[in-house]
């Protein structure tokens, strides 16, 4: 067995001279969550495709141009956009270990995180009460999947803030914490990122064009 | 209160089923009894349910797809004795209704419970310790997915029972899948028990991909992976681009059949062809995802039992990214007769046949590997010569179908099932057969039976052509897939062939029980040099079988692909090396927990029990928000600590 040990030992060679450090923790999740969210990124092509080839299944029913409030999705769109620039804001904060100014800037992206929720609502129960609901066309089932898959993020990410702001008031900066603020700004950035693609493709080209 | 679920769920007036399920619960409770009565609960939970070690998870994954393969082979037995007996005017043992749900059952257990967790499980056992990294890069997300993978098996498993199964075919094509002409649970077990597997296991593939792309030992460039981590890498790629879409393609479906939307029904403006687009964007990749990771078991046994380096390594890398990449480029060969047109069907027939040619650059260089090296004619190596004759075939036949004419004369036809029975059997689960021979003994500190091995190999390659090779003449003789019935008695001798061939194939796996059985009986006759049993070349031959749950007491380090093999040829002088303290993953009951709720949940959504899915979601919520109120995750091991298990297991070893 002795044999076995020198082994290890040629196999181990010089390493802890040498500075190849392994990656951080904090590296790590950022990357791993990062790569989730290139995976939620094709879940969201795919429901886009969907839209693309349905878009003019109406099914003689109302199209995008009969339905959308084109002043309804700049609204959100302002609210989620503010959102992300002030979650930015909190993040600058955080790597300056500044409590107030994290927690004020979360807070905001909260507020505007509601309000653009509240609007979607809105928006979907007028839909329905028009008898434009996700039951009635192809293009109403899309639509309504798209968005509501967005809307859906939106929740969760509202709620993993929530919980996020409760810890963070009882711990403070610790590694756990800024790990879990990474990921959601990045969480909250992609969000962003996807409503762009939603604003131009189903608001714009889709109402307007 | 019970939604949809009523007594008459459970088919009483079924023999076949009763029987089935009453010696499944009388399994299930002897397992329980006997854990009661050796009094293992504690243990149970402590060292598996609850564990985060990726080589544990790993072995569970594995466990878990060979009692789905004995489940998937029931059904392929089941199947090929109706169709050796339904000739002309006989019926044979099994009404449409249920021949349509095993032959869903089979697909969709065999494709998704058997081969999906086989795959993963080599990975996640093998991977981390071919790159020397302690773990997984997040070993409690790997037991998520793990259980969840579980909780999708267990699901699918209920429908035996309770309810019935799709009668929709493995991928459940729309508008058959939807509500009006599939009114029953069938398919909504189908979509449950998958989206929750899916979720295990995309989520398994953010995870194998971050730890291959972080955590790989000092000095282990990417140009020095293992060829085994190399196709774990794309197959993870892989997993991460396609399961996406299914997931979303199964919401859609989802949402048709519960809250009446219209994306692939026939009125309201449904296009059931996105669907059948959707799932192949998925399932192309998906094979793909099943036989690369084959590919690299295949690299690291014909390396290793050679006693050569692998010839063409980089060609061997380069051919695997070409493969990860066509796969999404060649999913309409699945359906040329939708009638997209001639340009479209030849695009996607050229891009099929286009991927032969990396696929034959590996073949080449497996045998010139083997070319002038010492080969040792162990069951891995049968195995892996077995996969490189029979896969060339079907790799062969699959050109043919690539061919959009005669893939209009064949679509749907035996010679199909035929075609991809030989790529999957002869080449995934050959591979996984190879793989699981060959690291048993890095797992279990001991090697499996030779002779059984040998034996099993012999009767399941014969079985296969036996078995499959009769259909590809019945195809040509234009008998379609899926029948239960058939008119023309000169298919009859045919069947019957392929009927022996199952036997054959049964025989291979009552020996491989055997083979298991025998081995863990007599396993101290065949604990030798357990560290290094093949005389390995990558790194997971360096620490001891089985590894300590750190993996490696000293980190290692690679400057070759084969660090281990270059390291066993220096005189090693036995540096003093200290150890220093590691940070070691608490267990957690978090994966355990949710995929109990999440069996509950699927079980309540399927059974239109909206109540208990509710509140089975939220449950999960909660536990998750729960979870992580604790940041204290790790626990940490001293040199001391370390020293004193290295000791224990040096003289154990």
């Amino acid at each position: 067995m002795e044999e076995d040990i020198s082994v290890d030992a040629a196999i181990a060679g010089s390493y802890p001279e040498e500075s190849e450090a392994l990656p951080t923790r904090q590296h790590v999740t950022g990357f791993g969550f990062y790569v989730y969210l290139l995976s939620d990124g094709i879940l969201f092509a795919a429901l886009f495709a969907a839209f693309a080839v349905l878009r003019g299944a109406t099914d003689g029913g109302p199209d995008g141009h009969a339905l959308f409030s084109a002043r309804n999705a700049f609204i959100e769109t302002a609210c989620l956009l503010t959102s992300s620039f002030t979650c930015g804001i909190a993040m600058l904060a955080c790597d300056r270990r500044n409590r107030f100014m994290t927690l004020v800037g979360f807070l905001i992206t909260a507020v505007l995180g509601v309000m653009f929720l509240t609007l979607e609502i809105r928006e979907f129960s007028d839909l329905v009460a028009r008898g434009a609901g996700p039951d009635r066309s192809a293009f109403l089932s899309s639509f309504f999947t798209l968005v509501s898959t967005h809307g859906i993020h939106v929740t969760c990410g509202l709620l993993w803030l929530a919980v996020l702001l409760v810890q963070f008031l009882g711990r403070g900066f610790t590694p756990a914490m800024m790990r879990r603020f990474l990921c959601f700004s990045l969480f909250w950035h992609v969000l962003d990122v996807v409503w762009i693609g939603i604003f131009t493709f189903v608001y714009l080209i889709g109402g307007y064009l | 209160m019970f939604g949809k679920l009523t007594l008459q769920a459970i088919p009483f007036d079924q023999p076949i089923i009763m029987g089935t399920c009453l010696a499944i619960i009388i399994g299930i409770l002897a397992i329980l009894g006997l854990i009661t009565y050796k009094r293992r609960w504690a243990w149970l939970w402590t060292e598996w349910l609850t564990t985060v070690d990726h080589k544990r998870i790993g072995i569970m994954y594995i466990l878990l797809a060979a009692v789905m393969l004995l489940r998937g082979f029931s059904d392929a037995i089941m199947m090929r004795s109706q169709q050796a007996l339904a000739s002309a005017n006989a019926q044979g043992f099994l009404p449409p209704e249920h021949y349509d749900q095993i032959f869903s059952a089979h697909g969709t257990i065999m494709i998704f419970f058997m081969a999906m967790p086989f795959v993963v499980g080599l990975m996640n056992f093998v991977m981390p310790l071919q790159i020397g990294a302690r773990d997984v890069a997040f070993p409690v997300l790997n037991s998520i997915s793990f259980w969840l993978t579980a909780a999708g098996a267990l699901l699918i498993n209920i429908s035996l029972g309770v309810g019935e199964f799709a009668r929709t075919g493995w991928l459940a094509y729309p508008p058959l899948s939807e509500l009006p002409f599939s009114p029953g649970v069938g398919v909504d077990y189908y979509l449950w028990s998958l989206q929750i597997s899916g979720v295990g296991t995309l989520l398994s593939g953010v995870n194998l991909v971050t730890t291959i792309l972080k955590l790989r030992a000092p000095g282990m460039t990417l140009s020095r992976m293992p060829v085994f981590t190399w196709t774990a890498l794309a197959a993870n790629m892989l997993i991460i681009a396609a399961f996406p879409i299914l997931t979303a393609t199964f919401a859609m479906l989802l949402a048709d059949r519960y809250l009446g939307m219209h994306f692939f029904t026939n009125d309201g403006g449904g296009n059931p062809m996105m669907y059948i687009n959707l799932i192949w964007t998925w399932g192309h990749p998906e094979v793909y995802i099943l036989i690369l990771p084959a590919f690299g078991i295949f690299s690291e046994v014909i390396a290793t039992f050679s006693r050569k380096p692998l010839f063409g390594y980089r060609s061997m890398v380069v051919a695997t990214m070409v493969i990860t990449l066509l796969a999404f480029t060649t999913w309409l060969h699945h359906f040329f007769t939708m009638g997209s047109g001639a340009d479209v069907n030849g695009f996607f027939g050229i891009t099929t046949m286009v991927i032969a040619i990396p696929t034959g650059v590996k073949i080449f260089n497996w045998l010139f590997t083997m070319y002038g090296g010492r080969v040792r004619f162990t069951s891995p190596v049968l195995w892996t010569i077995g996969f490189m004759v029979t896969f060339t075939i079907g790799g062969m036949t699959g050109v043919l179908l690539a061919v959009p004419p005669a893939d209009f004369v064949l679509h749907n036809s035996l010679f199909l099932i035929a075609h991809f029975h030989n790529v999957i059997i002869g080449g995934v689960v050959f591979g996984c057969f190879a793989g699981l021979t060959y690291w048993f003994p890095k797992a279990f500190g001991f090697r499996l039976h030779e002779g059984l091995g040998k034996a099993a190999f012999w009767f399941w390659l014969v079985g296969f052509y036996l078995a499959f090779m009769p259909l590809y003449v019945l195809g040509f003789m234009g008998m379609t897939r899926r029948m239960n019935h058939y008119d023309d008695p000169a298919w009859l001798p045919y069947l019957l062939v392929a009927e022996c061939g199952a036997v054959c194939i049964l025989i291979g796996i009552l020996l491989q029980i055997a083979q298991l059985v025998w081995s863990i009986r007599k396993r101290d006759q065949l604990r030798t040099n357990a560290r290094d049993p093949w005389d390995g070349r990558t790194l997971e031959w360096s620490t001891t079988s089985p590894p300590p749950a750190y993996n490696f007491a000293l980190l290692p380090k690679a400057d070759t692909v084969d660090a281990f093999w270059e390291a066993k040829q220096e005189v090693a002088e036995p540096a003093e090396q200290a150890y220093e303290s590691i940070e070691m993953p608490k267990n957690s009951w978090l994966g355990f927990a949710i995929s109990f709720f999440a069996v509950l949940g699927g079980f309540g959504m399927i059974w239109h029990i909206f109540w208990m899915g509710v509140l089975s979601l939220l449950a999960i919520v909660a536990l998750l928000g729960w979870y992580s109120w604790d940041e204290d995750d790790e626990y940490e091991l001293t040199p001391y600590d370390i020293d004193r298990l290295e000791r224990v297991t040096i003289h154990a070893g």
